[in-house]
């Protein structure tokens, strides 16, 4: 679905990741998964394995990770699936990064709830730091892409980076947001804007004040 | 304007915990067990009498969906719920709010759901993108069965029900109930062909039901006050309460909770602090995500936000995702940009879809630049036309459609780009 991806060389691939098998954290977690399926319906695991997978690598290569077809065919095999059942998936759905990406997944979102709110000023925000879409910087920090809707649509535009999203963007915050994670830190994460707690509106929410400040039971009113 | 004490979710905005305990003083998984108690049957009706249609945009009638499922399920061949939480229309950001802030609404109402329609489990399907929703989802499904909630005799209620969390991983088509069922399977999301239908042979070739999170998660608090509560808010056939989402042009975007039939502007007024540079400002709404046609200015202002007000209006609520633009916006521009998502989504399993999209957005893209014949304008009327209807789903209805509600209201602006990239100034000469 997405534009063609550089896959990397196969031999060499094969190489580093023919010997891969899931860490005793990650197998745990796996079989957590395939237990919530019916028995001999583990093929339905397939894209949480794929996923776990990914996070091993992400973990081993110090990146948000990727699914060289060594590891697709093992997820296969561990599943006992045909290989192609499980690379059908693999390139289907989108989160599965078919070739190496760097040590922080930029993804812009570019739809159009975003794009009205000014998505065209974060994307220059990461070409001007060197960013270009499609690639990754040649010190391996940032891979941009741009993505499509995110569903964070109320407090657009936003950037998810790794498991990470930043919300009610501008030129400066996103650049901020690039510089602290060049230098290591831990840039806030969800809204940007100074007073904004989630999605309510900005400069107090109009309804439910109430629950600002205690967990208010609304059950005595009705 | 709907009161406090009426919002169903009232950790909207996450200012307190989602977590168990709070949730339960804030009323969730109170006597949860005396609720099911009036038998499945009944609760099935008095959602149906709570006049509840569907959140997920196609607003069908919640509890006749759920009469459709076997009375008398075989363990050989279960009932099963499926929860629809891969929110992934663009506008489209509410189900996010009730996972992260109000998790235990959605998982009570799954068991309810669940009980009612004699199902096995419940598996809730989330969208790869909300990684953080996931996680929050997964605490409290887990919190639910530490407190025996979930599982065997789920909340002492005599029934036993689980509920389990599958991550979706990036595609906008698994929001679709068929193609959910298929990558639920552990295959690639492309729709199956109906009949037969998912409350027939489903899941596992299970019969199944599909929802969308706000529909189920409304449904605790539903039976709490009663059918006749839910009923006393909108329009007739259009009732209860709804969540908003106003994103784009307004001063400030949110995410309310409203009664169904809000007139437009005072939703615009009341929470998003007016249109960006005033009312005169605004151009074009889609008022319910972006597989609906735009709606132009004059005609919006006092649309009811209801299904049947956006539908007279020549348009639909969907999943109240209202998205403005006022007059800065590049108004083919914003279109183009669907037609590009409607490109990157298609599955490729039907030609006039994989082709189709792929055809309207490069044409849609030679419209933004006026690099085009004025009959390019028919010609791509013509080809949404023959996408529209020819598909197994929606998404080519949806790829067409917003596109037709731009030429409808829109041609002028297109014809004009066309004659000023020419050079023609045939119109300026007219003035």
């Amino acid at each position: 679905m997405a534009g063609a991806v550089h896959i990397p060389d196969e031999a060499e691939t094969r190489a580093k990741w023919g010997g891969f098998t899931f860490s005793p954290a990650y197998k745990a977690k796996a079989d957590v998964f395939i237990g919530r399926y019916p028995a001999g319906r583990q093929q339905s695991a397939v894209m949480a394995l794929l996923d776990l997978a990914q996070r091993q690598v992400g973990d081993e290569t110090q990146t948000q990770g990727w699914l060289p077809v060594p590891v697709i065919e093992y997820v296969a095999s561990y599943l006992g699936m045909p290989y192609m059942r499980t690379y059908e998936v693999a390139t289907f759905y989108t989160m599965y990064n078919l070739a190496p990406v760097g040590r922080f997944h930029v993804q812009i979102c570019g739809t159009t709830p975003c794009m009205l709110r000014g998505s065209d000023d974060i994307i220059a925000a990461c070409k001007n730091r060197g960013l270009v879409k499609g690639g990754t910087t040649p010190d391996g920090l940032f891979t941009l892409n741009e993505v499509e809707c995110m569903g964070n649509c109320a407090s657009a535009p936003m950037v998810q980076i790794n498991d990470d999203n930043y919300e009610d963007l501008d030129y400066d915050s996103m650049t901020a947001i690039l510089s602290d994670l060049a230098e290591g830190k831990q840039p806030k994460v969800g809204t940007q804007l100074p007073g904004r707690h989630t999605v309510e509106p900005f400069g107090g929410a109009t309804t439910l004040q109430a629950m600002v400040d205690k967990n208010h039971d609304y059950r005595g009113d009705w | 304007m709907l009161a406090d004490k009426d919002r169903i979710f009232t950790n909207l905005y996450g200012y307190q915990d989602f977590a168990l305990k709070a949730a339960q003083k804030r009323g969730d998984w109170d006597k949860t067990s005396a609720l099911m108690k009036i038998g499945q049957d009944a609760i099935i009706e008095e959602v149906k009498a709570s006049g509840l249609r569907g959140r997920g945009g196609a607003g069908f009638p919640t509890g006749m969906k759920w009469s459709f499922m076997p009375k008398a399920p075989t363990p050989e061949r279960p009932n099963f719920l499926v929860i629809n939480a891969d929110e992934s229309e663009p506008g489209s950001c509410k189900d996010r709010e009730i996972i992260r802030h109000d998790p235990h609404k959605l998982i009570e109402g799954a068991l309810i759901a669940g009980f009612a329609m004699r199902a096995r489990a419940a598996y809730i399907y989330i969208r790869g993108e909300y990684i953080f929703e996931a996680k929050v989802l997964e605490q409290a499904v887990a919190e639910a069965y530490s407190a025996g909630l979930l599982g065997k005799n789920a909340a002492k209620s005599g029934y036993d029900f689980d509920v389990f969390v599958h991550r979706g991983a990036g595609a906008y088509i698994c929001g679709e109930e068929t193609a959910m069922i298929e990558s639920l399977e552990g295959k690639k999301g492309q729709p199956r062909l109906k009949p037969p239908f998912p409350a027939g042979a489903g899941l596992y070739g299970c019969p199944t039901t599909v929802n969308n999170v706000e529909s189920i998660a409304v449904v605790p608090t539903i039976l709490r006050r009663g059918a006749a509560w839910f009923k006393s808010f909108g329009r007739e056939n259009n009732h209860g309460t709804k969540l908003f989402q106003i994103s784009g042009h307004v001063e400030k975007p949110c995410v309310v909770e409203e009664e169904m039939g809000i007139p437009f502007r005072e939703l615009i007024e009341k929470h998003c602090g007016g249109i960006r540079g005033g009312w005169d400002n605004l151009l074009a709404v889609i008022p319910g995500g972006s597989s609906v046609p735009l709606v132009p200015a004059a005609m919006m202002m006092d649309v009811p936000m209801d299904f049947d007000g956006c539908k007279e209006v020549g348009s639909g609520l969907g999943t109240a995702a209202v998205i403005v633009m006022d007059k800065s916006t590049d108004i083919v521009r914003a279109i183009s940009r669907l037609s590009y998502f409607y490109k990157h989504e298609s599955c490729g399993q039907c030609t006039p879809c994989r082709e189709g999209t792929g055809w309207m957005w490069r044409v849609m893209e030679k419209m933004r630049t006026g690099n085009a014949e004025i009959g390019d304008i028919d010609t791509l009327y013509d080809v949404t036309k023959q996408v529209e209807g020819h598909t197994i789903c929606a998404l080519g209805d949806a790829a067409a459609w917003p596109i037709q509600g731009l030429i409808k209201h829109f041609r002028p602006e297109m014809e004009r780009r066309i004659h000023e990239a020419k050079g023609d100034n045939m119109l300026e000469a007219a003035e």
